[in-house]
């Protein structure tokens, strides 16, 4: 299956990824191979195949309500490049 | 045109647990700002999710008592998007197989009557940090700040089917939802701390129409007085709309309370689409059939149940028991006054007259009620023994609202007990009518059945001279015979 640049273009833009005019013909024929892949992997018969959330077989362990987790605002805070009043700093957001 | 409203919700319910959904980090609320997001809640490289299992314990209480399907395998998908709120670049939800599937709840409306409202399903997800923008800067960097405090408090999302066809009803059906959260225990459901929160689909078409027209979605009303002026303005616009030839946009849009009405929020370049997909950190919840139905045999009495008993255990009206068992609070408080006082009739009045107009003056909740539920029950217990007049007992409410004390304590203070002694209003009512003799002269020359009416004259100079103490019973039994006795 062929992935137009059209939809590479939206695809990075979802993913907030830059992709380069020069590189999209590129991006699109290796997207499309690893369709390819996909569509063979679609040809299989899965029928009375029971979908499987996860690849490995297993149940989630749950754990107990209770707060581990220390204060370490500090060391967080200056791992970021803004902060200001205990607050991290992004540029303007407005939905 | 006879036009007929289509509404469906989408609430946010955040859940009481102690720590996040998936982290060991606390979800207290009013914390300084990044104290209480950890590692995980900030998405750091080679974190891994550890689901609680408080909010399973929660999300399965709530299924019950929304007598829904509970799905004993439950899985957990990435719904992807970016905002600055959400550290991880998506948000852990459930979509194909929730925790909760379909069930139903009874709503009760304002005129008397019920509906049945349809529950789509309900699933767990994480709640997302907070984007602060000016206020909280003076320095002019334009820049927007981010407290990450409430990144992956847990949340269950309750999807209503679209079955409620005005405002009121979605109000009705929000107000049901509350009552059951909070009676559960498993939220505060404090709208004004957003852990309650409610996004409302809305459409029109006409009536008797099969096919639902195109809704909008108004995001993040968070009062119930807002939902209902939302879905009225925005139902408003929609027919205006479609009556001047125009259509409706299937869009988001925001409630602006300050000039009553929803605006398009800004349509982003891209639609948006979330390309879920089963999140590989986490494997399928499992819940055994001993668990849920240990949990359903915990469950507390819900508020239908509870009305039905306020209903049958203590005689009260249809509206009164469902007025008292809205809030669990309410209900406890009531009960205790009923069955102290031994007057539920007398206790029910109260709890909803003076108690809830002193609490409203006071913007205070029933569990800060200045007045404790024994002290209304002793005050109620002396209204009932004669001690006191319904008249006199207000007197004695507001000394105990101010802390006065038990309804004993004010009334031996302030010498308010009634006079019930034969002697001494018998004293009053010769004071009272040889001070007045020309209206007794009056009284006596009148019609017959004028005279009723003005006997009420000498009953007010006769409660005022004994300062509202005297039994008005026996007031107008020894007035009428001393009256009768001067014909």
């Amino acid at each position: 299956m062929a992935v137009d640049a059209q939809t590479v273009e939206k695809l990075a833009e979802l993913a907030r990824i830059a992709i380069s005019k020069e590189t999209i013909d590129d991006v699109s024929s290796r997207l499309g191979d690893v369709l390819q892949l996909v569509d063979q992997l679609q040809a299989v018969n899965t029928d009375g195949v029971e979908p499987m959330a996860h690849p490995l077989d297993e149940v989630q362990v749950l754990r107990r309500d209770q707060v581990t987790e220390p204060n370490r605002r500090e060391e967080f805070l200056a791992l970021a490049p803004q902060t200001e009043a205990g607050l991290y700093l992004v540029p303007k957001v407005i939905d | 045109m006879e036009w007929e409203v289509v509404i469906g919700l989408e609430v946010h319910v955040q859940l009481a647990t102690q720590s996040k959904i998936f982290s060991g980090a606390s979800t207290a609320f009013g914390a300084e700002p990044n104290t209480q997001a950890c590692a995980i809640d900030l998405a750091m490289p080679g974190t891994l999710p550890v689901p609680n299992e408080e909010a399973f314990r929660y999300a399965v209480m709530f299924g019950l008592a929304m007598n829904a399907e509970i799905g004993k395998r439950s899985v957990f998908e990435r719904k992807n998007y970016f905002y600055p709120d959400l550290p991880k670049g998506y948000q852990t939800t459930q979509l194909e197989q929730p925790i909760v599937g379909a069930g139903q709840i009874e709503i009760h409306l304002e005129d008397g009557s019920s509906k049945t409202v349809r529950l789509h399903h309900a699933h767990l997800e994480e709640d997302a940090g907070k984007s602060l923008h000016e206020a909280v800067f003076d320095s002019g960097h334009g820049m927007s700040g981010i407290d990450l405090n409430r990144a992956g408090t847990p949340l269950i999302e309750i999807v209503s089917e679209p079955d409620m066809r005005s405002a009121a009803e979605a109000v009705a059906y929000l107000k049901k939802i509350h009552s059951i959260v909070t009676y559960l225990g498993i939220s505060d459901g404090d709208m004004s701390q957003g852990s309650l929160r409610c996004d409302a689909n809305v459409s029109v078409r006409l009536k008797g129409e099969e096919e639902l027209g195109t809704r909008a979605e108004i995001k993040n009303l968070n009062s119930f007085r807002f939902i209902e002026k939302a879905i009225k303005v925005e139902a408003q616009r929609q027919i205006d709309l479609i009556e001047d030839g125009g259509k409706v946009v299937q869009e988001t849009r925001l409630y602006d309370a300050d000039k009553n009405e929803t605006r398009s929020m800004r349509s982003k370049e891209v639609a948006n689409d979330y390309r879920y997909f089963p999140c590989p950190d986490l494997l399928p919840v499992v819940l055994s059939d001993e668990y849920i139905e240990q949990i359903r045999a915990e469950l507390p009495e819900l508020p239908d149940a509870k009305c039905a008993r306020f209903e049958s255990e203590y005689g009260l009206s249809a509206y009164d028991a469902d007025q008292l068992t809205q809030e669990r609070a309410t209900a406890d408080y009531f009960e205790q006054v009923a069955t102290k006082s031994g007057e539920p009739k007398l206790a029910a009045n109260w709890v909803m007259g003076e108690l809830a107009a002193l609490l409203n003056r006071e913007d205070k909740s029933i569990v800060d009620s200045p007045v404790p539920a024994e002290h209304l029950a002793s005050l109620i217990a002396r209204i009932k023994d004669n001690t006191i007049s319904s008249k006199i007992a207000k007197q004695v409410f507001e000394a105990m609202a101010n802390g006065e004390g038990d309804a004993d304590t004010v009334i031996e203070a302030k010498g308010l007990k009634q006079v019930t002694d034969t002697g001494a209003i018998e004293k009053l009512v010769d004071d009272v009518l040889a001070a007045n003799g020309a209206q007794v002269e009056n009284y006596r020359s009148a019609d017959p059945d004028k005279r009723p009416k003005m006997m009420g004259f000498f009953v007010g100079q006769i409660m005022k001279a004994s300062k509202g103490q005297a039994n008005p019973q026996m007031i107008n039994e020894i007035l009428q015979q001393k009256l009768n006795a001067l014909l």
